[in-house]
């Protein structure tokens, strides 16, 4: 059967000779238009004036459009409406755009878009979160409030009680290919739009408002995307809109990318956090109470900065039963891009508050962190009052416990936690450290109604197989899973089923994809539609062979009916000939939902998904250099469909997510100036980084609940695993000195030697 | 300007090129090469490398910020060029198949043309090989799992390439703007032709290995009314070694002077190769390096601490001065107009160099500080420290307050920690995105504490520390 095969992905031998087409590789008509965006130079202020008379008269240039051209709505929000396109007078952000240069080739509109003479007056905009909170810049009316139970009274009552605050750093996406898309007008106003997006259908939405049309005149397809990772959910939405404006108002196919600093200057980032703690725990480290306070810096626009804080608060437990406990969350207004989704979704930022706190429990308490880790583990049996989780959903599969011993055991943690204090102790200058942590991540999207998912299925005469759903591909190996599924449904081999682009004009409503539901919800629709069709099959050779459709098998190529054998392709066929539907829809809604985000209070995730990894580092006490040695990883994909394509996203996932911790740092100046906008300043992890040693395994279980061949989600949760690089980062700044060294995020050179200097300044742990 | 190249083995004569045209804007928009790709546009993620084959062999080189002009009489071969000419999968291709080595796929052609070229050249050394491409997808095991199960592979026979195309089509002739706003343009054939040229025309902008300019075009529109291209100047290429120094012409590249300083200063060379990418160090020159004052540019600091001495050409006229002379301030250089680094000559010496150089990642990344110290001792005692850095100053400077501290101690821990103190006196930095004044100070102060550990054999370069 093709499900749980490692095929590689569909795309493999397109990607590496170069054939594999993104939006800005598609031939375009004779006459395309390229768009650049003119942006603002301060955070905050108002726009006096804007001539863009220069910009017209610099060679190329066809048009520029202004908010006071936009002939509709002037808003790319995926959520409030408080996004416009272009500033009309109130500034928000350096970097927003401000106006849109339509020109005769990319270089020519982005020369251009610099030489509009733009007249603003400053005003005093709010960079940080204690400038939001003395100014009370929020979105909602206040902090929103998890938890249950006496939080002050267990903590006043717990034998030991630590405070504590981590700033979290946030994180540019640095997907490979820039934000891009093109429109090309059609008869009657139509508009068709390709677009290097998560979420088709939010950019038909919005270019549908943007040019005054219904829904039903907007087609949009993505094929592939060179990377996503949360940051073309909604902020392709500025790009395709400004091309589908354009387009209706020249005529003429526009397309439009971004030069990478105009990407990393004008799109949203992963929030930063800072997180405050107070908790009280026994003499074995085990917590009684604690109190957690998230702020996070959301940008000007709230784009989809609740459902992200939200998810914050709902991993604040991570894999550990807090009796008591009170999660408050600021959702900061500030003059910065609007921070948006990012793999993990605000998960792994309030995963990081309990993992800090366990370090922080193991150095008072003078413990193994494992150790403290495991005796805070929810309880096991899905029926204690141990398994319920702050929000009140009960954990009922909670395997935990097993892996982390599979994989203390594999990885020889213990040993290797001796030998890592004997080499510290003969090592004046560089030190080891090690950590395991656990991942628990909940799947399914908090927004209850985004948990459904379409497909379209055509057999031809032929036998092949046109495949088409909601998910869009952005490297994570979607594709290849469900046509994996749709192969297996109907027992034939992958190469006989064509994986299409999606497209808005075949599936409609689609959720994004996104929260790691990619195929969980479309292999689901798609096993739906092929077994509506197989359904049909069936039933027209039981009827001739005189049997139930159920004792009709597709295996191997072939359909058997009693002692009869056809080939699928005869079967196609003589189903043609006798008038049978050989195209279906598929449905998917994902059961068992209910969520109440206001009370804080339901089952928000259909089930969790579950890893581990024990990471070892060496820094330097001189410089804080810092290098990972080795990573081992087990991690829970339920009954994989690929276990290569899931073993790919473990291990760029732990990178992504030890880069997030470590070397990505962000830096604003005091105007708000992004000042790492590229990458000679912003660095992502290089070849080099990776761990010399990296064992990634796969927790092979099938999934508890009644998934697509009950496997589990992938995307996300590896992200998280690489939080055990810093925790290890952590254990080797604290072998340094007794003093708590009190490490931030991101663990960057220059924090590990402040974080040493803090561990050997001889104050209290 | 006219041009002749062959690109993917096929003879191309172009007219009227307009010299700052990127080989990848030219590629994607000219040609409909789409398989090179825009990643950044400024030489840092790879997506766009190609390689170029000319008589020194083939090179992995970042076509966003390679100009026309520079593939003169050279090969180019783009990712649409790796495969057989019957469409045979390259053995690095099949690797990155069979090993699930790409994801999201755009940062693959790229990879795969860095892989191919290392494999031509019978490289194995992968993460330095590989430094130069970024992927955000895969955690770079599956791909680093490719490029070893490929190595052995037999190197397909179109991987080599010809070059030149033909002799009459080597650079030399002077060639003018055809109008318009294409800026008058120059090829020398020597650097005699040049110095006469940039005498007349001090105003032009040179392009050696356009890893600075390059982002200078793509960046900020940067549009000289006059630019030479010297990539024509052999006679400023390469290092010559006698027994008392070392010449080493301003247009060597990195790629070229690390075997070199592998044998004299391996440190030096160590840093070499962390020094921006194979991509970048394929095309970067030692005499830009130099010339651009850059006060974070790596090959000045170490220069410096070996005593080298810079010679400068303007026309017919030579003079020459120690290298930490020609920096003056931020930004401003001991160079008068018209006036080009012409070579760079170095002492021979025992080895006493040590580099270190601090950036947020270890590859291709600048320095927030690079500290390079060359600590002479004798009997115990410090006869004579030459110490520079760059990041701590508007200018590669000389710790000349520290070296005073040490010259005629004795060489010990104590004398390295009261010698700390007087980086105080010598360097006032500030902060920026790459790190703050305080972290460059203690960082810069504890690499002299580095410096003396390990001379006393204390392992302290995490770098070198295995699982």
């Amino acid at each position: 059967m093709s499900v749980a095969k490692p095929l590689p992905h569909d795309s493999a031998p397109l990607h590496v000779t170069g054939a594999a087409r993104y939006v800005d590789d598609i031939p375009m008509p004779v006459g395309t238009l390229h768009l650049a965006f003119g942006i603002s130079d301060i955070a905050a202020g108002r726009l006096l004036s804007l001539d863009t008379g220069p910009v017209r008269a610099a060679p190329g240039v066809v048009a520029v459009i202004t908010a006071a051209d936009l002939p509709f709505d002037n808003d790319v929000s995926p959520s409030n409406h408080d996004e416009p396109l272009l500033a009309e007078e109130v500034i928000s952000y350096l970097g927003q755009p401000l106006f849109i240069v339509v020109a005769t080739s990319h270089l020519s509109a982005r020369r251009a878009a610099r030489l509009a003479r733009v007249e603003t007056e400053a005003g005093d905009p709010i960079l940080t979160v204690d400038e939001a909170l003395a100014r009370n810049s929020r979105f909602e009316e206040g902090p929103r409030v998890y938890g249950r139970g006496d939080v002050a009274g267990a903590i006043a009552g717990a034998a030991h009680r630590l405070t504590g605050r981590l700033e979290i750093g946030g994180q540019e996406h640095f997907y490979l290919e820039g934000q891009a898309a093109a429109a090309l007008p059609q008869d009657n106003g139509d508009m068709v739009v390709m677009s290097s997006t998560q979420h088709p259908t939010e950019i038909q939405h919005k270019v549908a408002e943007a040019i005054g049309v219904h829904m039903h005149g907007v087609r949009v397809e993505t094929r592939r995307m060179g990377g996503g990772f949360g940051g073309k959910e909604s902020q392709g939405n500025a790009l395709a809109v400004a091309c589908a404006v354009a387009a209706r108002a020249t005529g003429r196919p526009c397309k439009m990318r971004y030069d990478r600093d105009d990407d990393m200057v004008i799109t949203g980032k992963r929030h930063d956090f800072r997180i405050e703690y107070e908790v009280g725990f026994d003499d074995s480290g085990r917590i009684e109470g604690i109190d957690f306070t998230h702020y996070t810096r959301c940008g000007w626009a709230q784009d989809l900065s609740l459902p992200v804080a939200d998810r914050a608060m709902l991993h604040a437990d991570n894999a550990y039963f807090l009796p008591a406990v009170r999660i408050t969350s600021h959702r900061l207004k500030t003059s910065t891009q609007s921070a948006t989704a990012f793999r993990g979704f605000g998960g792994p930022q309030g995963m990081l508050g309990i993992e800090r706190v366990m370090d922080h429990i193991a150095t008072r308490l003078g413990k193994d962190p494992v150790a403290v880790r495991r005796c805070n583990f929810y309880g096991g049996s899905g029926t204690e009052p141990r398994d319920l989780t702050p929000y009140g959903q009960q954990v009922t599969d909670f395997i935990l416990p097993d892996l982390m011993s599979r994989l203390e055991e594999t990885a020889c943690y213990t040993a290797r936690r001796a030998a890592v204090e004997s080499w510290n102790a003969e090592n004046a200058i560089l030190k080891k450290g090690i950590a395991l942590t656990p991942v628990k991540f909940g799947i399914s999207f908090t927004l209850t109604h985004l948990n459904q998912a379409g497909a379209l299925v055509h057999v031809y005469q032929d036998g092949s197989i046109h495949l088409n759903h909601g998910g869009t591909e952005m490297g994570q190996g979607l594709f290849q899973k469900v046509a994996q599924v749709a192969a297996a449904r109907f027992g034939v081999d992958v190469s006989a089923v064509r994986i299409t682009a999606t497209d808005t004009g075949k599936v409609p409503n689609t959720s994004a994809t996104a929260a790691s539901s990619g195929s969980d919800l479309n292999g689901m629709a798609v096993q739906n539609a092929c077994d509506t069709i197989r359904m049909r099959l069936a039933e027209l050779m039981a009827g001739r062979h005189q049997t139930l459709p159920s004792e009709v098998i597709f295996k191997d190529g072939k359909v058997h009916v009693g002692s009869a054998t056809y080939s699928f392709a005869e079967v196609v066929a003589d189903a043609y000939v006798a008038r049978i539907s050989l195209s279906a829809t598929g449905f998917y809604k994902t059961p068992d939902l209910a969520w109440d985000r206001i009370r804080g209070e339901g089952r928000p995730f259909f089930y969790f998904a579950y890893g581990a990894a024990v990471t070892e580092v060496v820094i330097d006490t001189l410089t804080g250099e810092n290098r990972i040695l080795r990573t081992d990883i087990l991690h829970d994909a339920g009954a994989s469909l690929n276990p290569e394509i899931d073993i790919g996203q473990i291990e760029g996932g732990y990178v992504q997510g030890a880069g997030w911790l470590t070397t990505e740092e962000l830096v604003w100046d005091d105007k708000g100036r992004l000042r790492t906008h590229a990458p000679s300043t912003y660095k992502i992890p290089g070849c080099s980084d990776r761990p010399d040693i990296f064992n990634v395994a796969l927790w092979d279980a099938p999934n508890n609940e009644a998934t697509v061949y009950r496997s589990k989600a992938v995307g996300e949760p590896p992200l998280m695993l690489g939080i055990s690089a810093w925790s290890a980062l952590c254990d080797a700044v604290q072998s340094c000195g007794d003093t708590y060294a009190d490490l931030q995020a991101p663990a960057t050179a220059e924090e590990i030697l402040a974080a040493v200097g803090r561990a050997t300044s001889g104050g209290a742990v | 300007m006219n041009i002749t190249f062959r690109l993917n083995g096929e003879t191309l004569a172009l007219t009227d090129v307009a010299p700052t045209t990127t080989l990848l804007d030219w590629l994607r928009e000219t040609r409909g090469l789409t398989g090179t790709k825009e990643g950044c546009n400024e030489g840092d993620c790879g997506a766009c490398t190609v390689m170029v084959t000319d008589a020194a062999g083939a090179r992995a080189l970042n076509a966003c910020i390679l100009f026309l002009p520079q593939l003169h009489g050279k090969s180019v071969r783009t990712i649409e060029g790796i495969s057989g000419p019957d469409g045979t999968l390259h053995p690095v291709q099949e690797a990155m198949v069979g090993h699930h080595g790409s994801q999201c796929g755009f940062c693959t052609p790229g990879f795969i043309v860095t892989m191919a070229t290392a494999h031509l050249n019978g490289r194995t050394d992968h993460d330095v090989q590989l430094a130069g491409n970024l992927c955000r997808c895969t955690g770079y095991a599956p791909i680093i799992r490719a490029a070893e199960a490929a190595a052995g592979a037999p190197v397909p026979e179109h991987m080599h390439d010809l070059v030149p195309p033909s002799a009459e089509d080597t650079p030399g002739a002077e060639v003018t703007g055809s109008g318009g706003k294409s800026p008058a343009a120059f090829q020398p054939a020597d650097s005699d032709a040049l110095a006469q040229w940039y005498a007349q025309n001090p105003d032009a902008t040179l392009v050696a290995g356009a890893t600075d300019v390059g982002l200078w075009v793509t960046k900020n529109f940067h549009d000289p009314d006059q630019i030479a291209f010297l990539n024509g100047c052999a006679d400023l290429q390469g290092v010559t070694v006698t027994a008392d120094e070392l010449t080493i012409g301003a247009m060597t590249t990195l790629t070229d002077l690390e075997p070199v300083m592998e044998e004299l200063h391996p440190s030096f060379a160590a840093m070499i190769r962390r020094y921006g990418s194979v991509q970048v160090r394929n095309a970067a020159t030692i005499g830009g390096n130099i010339a651009n004052g850059s006060p974070i540019g790596d090959g000045p600091p170490a220069l410096i601490a070996l005593g080298a001495t810079l010679h400068l050409r303007h026309g017919d006229s030579r003079r020459s001065m120690p290298l930490e002379d020609f920096f003056l301030a931020y930004g401003k250089q001991d160079r008068r107009a018209g006036e080009f680094v012409e070579k760079i000559t170095v002492p021979r010496q025992p080895d006493r160099l040590r580099c270190y150089k601090l950036s947020k990642r270890f590859d291709q990344d600048i320095s927030a500080v690079c500290g390079c110290f060359s600590v002479e001792v004798a009997d115990g005692t410090v006869s004579r420290a030459r110490i520079a850095f760059g990041g701590m100053s508007g200018i590669p400077q000389r710790a000349t307050a520290t070296e005073d501290a040490l010259t005629g101690q004795p060489w010990t821990q104590k004398t390295a920690r009261s010698a700390m103190a007087a980086m105080g006196t010598d360097f006032t930095p500030m902060s920026d995105m790459r790190a703050s004044a305080e972290y460059r100070m203690q960082s810069a102060q504890n690499m002299l504490l580095r410096c003396w550990h390990e001379d006393a054999g204390t392992p302290v370069s995490v770098l070198e520390v295995r699982p």
